[in-house]
């Protein structure tokens, strides 16, 4: 795989004096989907507004499929394909002449045949005639896809594209984005919906006051920062924990019926059998034991956190 | 150059205008009717001829060019405030397109549309006056000139009106009373000799003057100062739009 994107360095201050970016980086690969997580306010949406050209950035670097950005910004736009988070459309226009509007804009000539494929990936067919003020805000937001689609880009940022949607869109859009992928289109999305990243990226980027912290495959990030709990229920309450699991470090819930213990998945001993053992020699019954592992969410929220300490 | 990009803008702007057909021909050839109305019947019987033109016919080039300039403008200044407005902007920003191109499209649609609404006053005029245009080409040229120029205008204040309150108020503060006090109605020889002064200071006066010779073979000004002043201003235009694009100004954050 070969980077198709790259973003180095990337610092923008607004001209009010604000840095939303403090030297961000990052390296995409050709044909993956990554998922840009981070709350509101992160710097998702400037980012990628400086790669696209709509806000110009105030220092670094960024090339696509090896050209810069603004140097070679014909060959560059001509590639990406933008989603943007806020819904902006011609609303006096039909949903065909918008999505013809935006494929002669990035230079392509007419093709029918392609737009209306696009239309019927998106289930806007039969609304091709409409004008866009008559459609309701989902419908809205798959326009905005299929002109962000229109010209056949090769890389395409979906900013937020499912924020406020209902679910059927959601699974809609995440089918989408599995046959472009499937095409070799690379997508860049971001999201706070954690569920989202987990769902459908192969890498995530969480970005958080304008620098990224991170950027790992979701597979190895989850297990890297995974941490397992085992719930354990007592057949009778405790008051408190007995000394001798002390250093298990449990935590006792507030009725005093269940014990809860964290660990390490990657750790070499996890302490699993010594607890089960001691347990048993403190004379505490088991009625269940569960096992939970922590959500990427569990992870950002952890991330965030400490960067913000 | 990226001629699909001209192509698509200027095909959906001209759909703007073609899906509001009715109001863009009703209002102006409805003002224009009652202009001829009132100067050219009713006032105008009681006046002499001006120049040896009939006052009627005197008129109609200054209230083409009146209406040309005030649609050229708000055509214009709308077309690129609208897609700043709703947001849309961002896809013109994000395209692979130059100042160029993204002028020609919007500022070439827009003086389209106000050589139409031109085109249809004079042909308005002929229900009302004789006409015997002199020099049609130039006439043609004038026109075309004047729709180009004023819609580059016009597009320099859709760029820079933050609100509809702006847009609205350079055409009404500024290009109306240039528009009236440059000789639509009236030959600059009948105004005060210290107003003559003033006037040449109006670059309307030129446009008028040099529409009006075509017309005629009258003019106020020399043909060749009139054609400099439109190539000048024109070029003023571009220039400024040039920067525009150049540093991002009122469209890129
Ligand atoms: N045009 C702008 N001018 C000034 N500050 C801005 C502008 N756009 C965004 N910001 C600020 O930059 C920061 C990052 O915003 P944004 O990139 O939209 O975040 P996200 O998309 O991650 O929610 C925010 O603090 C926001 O207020
Ligand atoms: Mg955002």
């Amino acid at each position: 795989m070969s980077v198709i994107l790259s973003v180095q360095n990337v610092r923008k201050t607004y001209d009010g004096g604000f840095e939303a970016l403090k030297g961000a980086s990052l390296d995409i690969q050709e044909g993956e989907i990554i998922a840009l997580l981070g709350p509101n306010g992160a710097g998702k949406t400037t980012l990628i507004s400086t790669i696209c050209g709509i806000s110009s950035l105030t220092s670094g670097a960024i090339t696509v499929a090896g050209m810069d950005i603004a140097r070679d910004y014909r060959k560059v736009r001509a590639m990406i394909g933008l989603v943007p988070q806020e819904i902006a459309l011609e609303p006096f226009e039909t949903v065909i002449n918008s999505v013809r509007f935006s494929r002669g804009l990035f230079g392509k000539a007419k093709n029918e045949a392609y737009l209306d494929e696009i239309l019927k990936t998106l289930s806007l067919f039969d609304k091709k005639d409409s004008k866009v003020m008559a459609l309701s805000g989902g419908m809205k937001r798959r326009v905005l896809i299929a002109k962000a689609l229109a010209h056949e880009p090769k890389v395409l940022f979906l900013d937020e594209p499912t924020a406020g949607v209902d679910v059927e869109l959601r699974k809609d859009m995440w089918n989408t984005v599995a046959k472009l992928k499937g095409q070799g289109v690379t997508i860049i999305l971001t999201t706070h919906y954690i569920e989202e990243a987990e769902a459908i990226a192969d890498r995530i980027a969480v970005i958080n006051g304008g620098e990224i912290l991170l950027v790992e495959d979701k597979a190895a990030l989850m297990a890297r920062m995974g941490k397992k709990q085992i719930r354990i229920e007592l057949l009778e309450p405790v008051q408190e924990i007995p000394t001798k699991l002390a250093p298990y470090g449990l935590e006792l819930a507030p009725d005093g019926g269940g014990l809860t213990y964290t660990y390490d998945v990657n750790a070499e001993r996890t302490g699993i059998t010594g607890l089960l053992n001691d347990l048993q020699a403190a004379g505490l019954q088991m009625r269940d034991v569960q096992t939970q592992q922590s959500s990427l969410e569990d992870i950002f929220v952890d991330l965030v956190q400490e960067d913000g300490a | 150059m990226n001629f699909q990009a001209i192509a698509a803008i200027y095909t959906f702007e001209m759909a703007r205008f073609f899906r509001t057909l009715k109001q863009s021909f009703i209002s102006p050839v409805l003002s224009t009717s009652l202009y001829f109305v009132v100067f050219g019947t009713a006032i105008g019987s009681r006046m002499e001829a001006v120049d040896g033109v009939d006052y009627g016919a005197f008129i109609v080039p200054g209230l083409i060019m009146l209406s040309v300039m005030t649609q050229s403008i708000s055509n214009a200044s709308f077309g690129i405030y609208f897609p700043k407005f709703i947001g849309t902007i961002y896809e013109l920003l994000s395209a692979p397109v130059n100042f160029l191109e993204i002028v020609i499209g919007y500022v070439g649609a827009a003086a389209t549309k106000s050589l139409f609404i031109g085109l249809v006053i004079l042909g308005t005029a002929y229900l009302f006056v004789d006409l015997d245009i002199q020099h049609p080409i130039a006439m043609m040229s004038f026109l075309l000139l004047t729709c180009l120029s004023f819609s580059l205008l016009g597009f320099i204040i859709g760029i820079w009106a933050g609100n509809f309150e702006q847009l609205n108020l350079v055409p009404m503060l500024v290009v109306t009373p240039l528009v009236f006090l440059g000789g639509s109605f009236y030959a600059i020889s009948m105004l005060p000799e210290f107003w003559q002064t003033v006037t040449l200071f109006n670059p309307v006066v030129y446009l008028i003057s040099g529409f009006r010779w075509a017309f005629f073979g009258t003019a106020d000004v020399a043909i060749g100062i009139s054609l400099g002043a439109i190539g000048l201003f024109t070029l003023a235009c571009m220039g400024f739009i040039w920067w525009i694009f150049k540093t991002g100004w009122r469209i890129r954050s």
